[in-house]
């Protein structure tokens, strides 16, 4: 079987994180190569934190999803070559976040001091009236923080360097 | 040799991960507030995830698969410092320790960052930004306590006191020192303690805490040649129960 590979990402974009299933593995940034080697498909992914534990779910999901599509000649691996970082989550990403009700990460450049992330804009009123309660949250990858417009607490999706 | 230098640099940043990750996970449902609960909890995680991304690499260059090495050695085979093992104490002794080891872990990876093995460049760099909420997390909290109660500031002054000779157990000197240095794998425990003391003064300084005169303290030496406190063997008893009952189970 021929190889596409616009349509191999075109694939990969139904699968989703397992804990924000508003967001494809593609959009959140962290498959990192898809290749034609040779008639067998090989691709890297690579995780948010190195302590993720949701990482040998994700790489489980894209093989059975590539079986599903009939791409039976397959290797999917773990890298770091080209590690993640929050910049990236593409637009689309951000904005299904948002959605969700996660607010997205500032650009991770801009994150040099914790005090960045006093005012995180709320993702339900837009507003900054905003404070951090803890850069620590229910997964690695969130922080917590709380709106003083909506009295209601939020998390966001932590920028990484 | 330099695959032996190499080795052992592996294993003492991955069994000081391992161990700290370990005592961090004795805060869970018991953190002075929740949000400590959690951050130390956070942490805890970070840490054991990325000893297995180490420990994943040492099985790249022959060692034994991850799990075996975490959980089938003595404390005798682990090369952590003895500042990891030690019991977490009351809060203010695990939040010094989180800050003298974590600044010490954070340049460690910093400088590893630009190693000339690759893979360990690429997985440093990772490191290092996930790190920078360790750090983050540490400075705020002892600016804070560190100027806050007669209570707290005398807290934290005295952990610090019984601390510092175990943290500069960091940096006992390795064999393979100058090993590294000359194939540019990592600048060294030398140029890495004058590094760590310069910013650990900064942060103290922010402080009314104060230090005591580096020439004046013994170092704690002995953890990276598997020399170790009583208090690491039944660390590790606890820590590999289910897998020596059940080395297939999945939990």
């Amino acid at each position: 079987m021929e190889i596409d590979i616009e349509k191999v990402w075109k694939i990969l974009e139904e699968v989703k994180d397992p804990e924000i299933p508003v967001l494809s593995l593609v959009d959140l940034g962290v498959i990192t190569k898809v290749e034609n080697q040779n008639q067998n498909l090989y691709i890297e992914i690579t995780p948010t934190f190195v302590g993720c534990p949701a990482l040998d779910f994700m790489k489980q999901e894209v093989e059975e999803k590539l079986n599903q599509h009939g791409f039976i000649k397959h290797e999917v691996k773990v890298s770091f070559e080209k590690p993640w970082n929050s910049d990236k989550i593409s637009e689309k990403g951000k904005q299904a976040l948002k959605q969700f009700g996660l607010a997205p990460p500032i650009s991770a450049e801009l994150f040099t001091d914790i005090s960045v992330l006093e005012h995180v804009i709320c993702p339900r009123c837009n507003n900054n009236n905003t404070e951090l309660k803890n850069p620590f949250g229910p997964t690695l990858c969130r922080s917590i923080h709380y709106c003083n417009d909506c009295k209601e607490a939020f998390e966001q999706f932590k920028p990484l360097q | 040799m330099e695959n032996i230098a190499l080795k052992e640099l592996l294993y003492k940043i991955a069994d000081d991960q391992l161990i700290l990750g370990h005592r961090n996970s004795e805060w869970t449902g018991m953190g002075p507030l929740l949000e400590e609960d959690i951050a130390f909890s956070s942490m805890a995680q970070d840490k054991v995830g990325q000893s297995y991304a180490i420990y994943q690499m040492l099985h790249q260059l022959g060692e034994q698969e991850p799990d075996t090495v975490a959980f089938m050695r003595n404390a005798t085979q682990f090369h952590n410092c003895q500042l990891v093992e030690l019991p977490n104490g009351e809060y203010d002794f695990s939040l010094i320790r989180h800050l003298l080891f974590d600044t010490a872990e954070y340049i460690r990876f910093d400088y590893l960052s630009t190693s000339s093995y690759q893979p360990l460049a690429d997985l440093a760099g990772k490191i290092k930004g996930e790190l920078q909420y360790h750090t983050l997390h540490a400075n705020t909290l002892i600016k804070k306590l560190g100027t806050a109660t007669e209570e707290s500031i005398n807290r934290l002054q005295h952990s610090l006191q019984v601390a510092l000779p175990y943290a500069l157990g960091i940096f006992e000197p390795s064999p393979y020192e100058n090993i590294l240095i000359e194939h540019k794998i990592f600048k060294g425990e030398v140029a890495l303690q004058q590094a760590w003391q310069e910013k650990i003064e900064f942060i103290i300084s922010k402080t009314q805490l104060t230090l005591t005169d580096w020439k004046v303290l013994q170092p704690v030496y002995g953890g990276r040649v598997g020399r170790h406190t009583e208090h690491l063997q039944p660390l590790l008893d606890e820590m590999s129960e289910v897998f020596k009952i059940d080395p297939t189970a999945e939990w």
